[in-house]
């Protein structure tokens, strides 16, 4: 069985989120990227596929020379190989393209439910249809028996158990694997492992990024007794107007 | 131009960020037609044009009773086909944002997630969508002539503009392959408040010392009539399910108040907090960073204070 797992190159989680050139673009100073939280559980599961039923594990990006280092962690902790799609992601149709361009001929081709940069979670459902494969998301659990494909995918409330054929494209999110962490061994054979660097297919992207904002900053929180509770719940009627 | 909106319902009900996603179409200026698959009552589909849709379309296929993605991505789109709608609303869920990127490149549309505020169509249709989960925002220009939008919960105010809208039948052309992935099973909480859609959620952390304390916290929802939420530990612990947990990679949540009792306020937990209207923390540690980011805070022992607020609240009544 042959496992894509694309993965997205973003902030860490606890960055700080500032813009820089009159708030067009995502200021990276000081910022660690990791390899996306949703996307390290896809490669999780595609790691344990492997290493229980002898798959090979492809991770893909799309991203420029920057995100090299954030693949090879994705090697360390256990792909076989990688490919890494020239270009900046500038929108979740510019990069479905590039990803479906590249997985034809995979069984199952695993990602996050979301990249938590922009949050769309709408890649994997546009590759699926790209391809004319079946799409699920967010999966929660995947076991594979056979052809077939049994899910669970959760839903506001509750879940869902799911089931579809391979070949299909998958929106994971936890707890469907642990995280895997790299060891000393693998850290050093992700180093020799094959990176390809392609040319990314030319589309347009549908959807143009113009500007960022951040939020307003949060006023100034107002402490109230742990004797006087009753003081709260007044505030939140009169003040807050939330009750 | 003709709007469609895509309306889900839950437990027989439209869905309140449905009516919101009717809202946000109907303050667009356009002529807004709604759609709702699978069986809903009539009535209910008719209050739907309180809201601003003339009409409502009903694909009363019992097939679609459940969300099948694909399937309701091919009725949507030749729904938009039928109606000559450019523009289809809908609120971001758990089925809604994967049908939207169907839709988007079955009919060529440019898409946006997780919408804020109304379009602004002064040189060109650009979106404001909340991104970084709710850390920040980008203003996203939709270059395609057709366009789907996801909304964000509370992007829009709701309120009644209309009567009963007309509810007349649509029939799609479904193959089996729409149906190819199939739902063998759905466990879901009935009759309880749902996390992503409430008004009023009471959350506990590590700080509550174990899942048989939550019994303080649920009689405080129960008062508040809110839905309960935890912190990354506590479901990954397993003290509560994981459909509870609120944060960056769980439950993003948006209400008028978010009450965290014994959370301290790592910032990926905010991450999935920061859009609510009102905070109030209650923690023993007056170091807790999650005060930075409240409204309210107390500092003081959640056995104590909790059951006191919810007295207090019940006294207020």
């Amino acid at each position: 069985m042959k496992i894509l797992v694309c993965i997205s190159h973003v902030p860490d989680t606890t960055s700080k989120i500032n813009f820089v050139e009159n708030n067009t673009k995502f200021d990276t100073a000081g910022v660690q990227f990791i390899i996306g939280p949703y996307d390290d559980y896809a490669l999780a599961r595609a790691i344990e596929l492997k290493e229980s039923s002898g798959a090979t594990v492809t991770v893909l990006n799309v991203g420029l020379a920057e995100t090299e280092p954030t693949i090879r962690k994705a090697l360390a902790i256990g792909a076989d190989d990688a490919i890494r799609v020239n270009a900046h992601p500038t929108d979740s149709y510019f990069v479905a393209t590039q990803i479906a361009e590249h997985a034809k001929g995979y069984d199952l081709i695993l990602m996050g439910r979301e990249s938590i940069d922009y949050n769309t979670g709408v890649v994997h459902s546009m590759v699926g249809e790209m391809l004319g494969l079946p799409s699920v998301s967010p999966v929660m659990k995947l076991d594979i028996d056979g052809t077939t494909v049994k899910m669970q995918r959760e839903i506001e409330g509750g879940k869902e158990s799911v089931e579809a054929t391979l070949p299909l494209v998958a929106g994971c999110q936890e707890p469907i694997a642990e995280w895997k962490i790299p060891n000393m061994r693998g850290i050093m054979s992700a180093r020799t492992k094959p990176l390809n660097v392609v040319e990314p297919k030319a589309v347009d992207a549908a959807v143009q990024f113009q500007k960022y904002e951040l939020p307003p900053p949060k006023g100034a929180v107002k402490m109230i007794s742990e004797d006087n509770v009753a003081e709260l719940v007044t505030l939140l009627k009169n003040e807050a107007k939330v009750l | 131009m003709a709007i469609l909106v895509f309306i889900e319902s839950a437990e027989g009900k439209i869905k309140k960020t449905s009516l919101e996603a009717v809202a946000y179409a109907h303050a667009m200026g356009d002529k807004v037609s709604a759609i709702a698959l699978g069986t809903v009552d009539k009535g209910e589909l008719e209050a739907v044009g309180k809201y601003g849709a003339t009409k409502v379309l009903s694909v009363a296929d019992e097939r679609l009773n459940q969300g099948v993605i694909k399937a309701y991505a091919s009725v949507l789109s030749q729904a938009m086909e039928a109606e000559g709608a450019e523009t289809l609303v809908l609120a971001n869920s758990s089925l809604g944002t994967p049908v939207a990127a169907s839709v988007a490149i079955r009919v060529n549309a440019s898409l946006a997630s997780n919408a804020v505020e109304l379009p602004n169509t002064n040189g060109g249709f650009v979106v404001k969508q909340s991104i970084y989960t709710g850390k920040a925002f980008a203003l996203v220009d939709m270059k395609k002539q057709k366009k789907v939008i996801g909304i964000k919960k509370n992007a829009v105010e709701l309120k009644e503009v209309g009567g009963n809208a007309e509810v007349s039948a649509f029939s799609a052309n479904l193959s089996d392959a729409d149906f190819a992935t199939k739902i063998t099973a759905t466990e879901k909480a009935t009759g309880e408040i749902l996390l992503p859609e409430a008004e009023i959620v009471v959350s506990g952390g590590r700080g509550m010392k174990g899942p048989e304390h939550w019994g303080i916290l649920e009689d405080l929802a129960k008062e508040l009539g809110a839905a309960t939420g935890c912190s990354k530990p506590v479901s990954d612990i397993g003290w509560r399910p994981h459909h509870e947990h609120v944060g960056q990679t769980g439950v993003k949540v948006a209400p008028q108040l978010y009450i965290a009792v014994g959370i301290s306020g790592a910032i990926q937990h905010l991450a999935g907090v920061n859009s609510s209207k009102c905070i109030v923390v209650i923690n023993k540690d007056p170091e807790a960073p999650f005060f930075k980011a409240a409204d309210y805070g107390i500092v003081g022992d959640a056995f104590t204070v909790v059951p006191k607020l919810t007295e207090a609240i019940k006294a207020a009544k």
